[in-house]
């Protein structure tokens, strides 16, 4: 097995109303589809075109992404920790496929 | 390590770019993203930091840091974090779109640069305010070559 596609670095727990950072780093070619093989074959686009954030059912972030982005796509940002409950990461590509990982976090009152 | 394979293989991929009507040629002029992003609306270059290395090494992955001054309240918060490369091929990059519940107006992520050009963060507020910064990046090895 290789190494894991999506990875998420947060803290496992905060205090309430604490705003914590988030990394996210996820294993993608970003292929950007200017490319071109050895035999001057064009290499199809393949890119993830949109990565969320759900905390406790309710979107807190998205991106919309695109081939201007690196290979292995890393985004970072904050939220507010508001209550104990799942974060849940979505990233799709434009092939339609989705990877979701999910993470708890208890706040602590 | 750069063999003398890799490197001719680089310079085709980067004139390959450059040959017009090549797949995923240019559809908007520089700047154009901009004005299609702000409808026309006036942006104000202030409350935003680009953060970004005046020379980029690797224009494959270039470390890129955008903050907002904002109290990121329900009544005045970011909602979208543009990022522009003007001189990319596509010159919207990624839309960072956020909400009063991120606490702080601030996102990371590494970018992609095909050549030395400025880099421009556009910012959306709740009330429909346009306010931006701007960044010269030079680019050693462009995003174009081989080898990502």
């Amino acid at each position: 097995m290789g190494p894991a596609i999506a990875r998420v670095m947060m803290p496992k727990a905060a205090k309430a109303a604490d705003v914590i950072e988030i990394k996210s780093l996820f294993r993608h070619p970003m292929e950007t589809g200017y490319r071109v093989d050895a035999v001057g074959e064009a290499i199809p686009r393949h890119v993830v075109t949109l990565f969320t954030v759900d905390y406790d059912g309710e979107r807190i972030f998205a991106v919309d992404l695109s081939q201007g982005v690196a290979s292995n796509p890393y985004i970072a940002f904050y939220t507010v920790a508001t209550r104990s409950g799942e974060l849940l990461f979505s990233w799709t590509d434009d092939r339609g496929e989705t990877v979701q990982l999910s993470k708890s976090l208890t706040v602590l009152p | 390590m750069i063999t003398r394979r890799h490197f001719i293989a680089m310079l085709g991929s980067c004139f390959a770019l450059l040959v017009p009507g090549f797949v995923g040629a240019k559809t908007t002029t520089p700047g154009g993203a901009q004005r299609a992003l702000t409808g026309g609306a006036k942006a104000t270059r202030d409350r935003v930091t680009l953060t970004m290395p005046g020379i980029a090494e690797n224009g494959l992955s270039v470390f890129t840091t955008v903050e907002v001054a904002s109290p990121m309240s329900a009544q005045d918060y970011v909602k979208t974090i543009h990022l522009l490369a003007e001189k990319n091929p596509r010159e919207q990059v990624a839309s960072f779109h956020l909400g009063p519940r991120a606490g702080r107006a601030k996102v990371a992520t590494n970018i992609r640069l095909a050549a030395s050009q400025q880099v421009t963060a556009l910012v959306e507020m709740n009330d429909g305010s346009f306010w931006f910064d701007t960044r010269d990046v030079v680019v050693t090895i462009a995003a174009c070559v081989d080898g990502g």
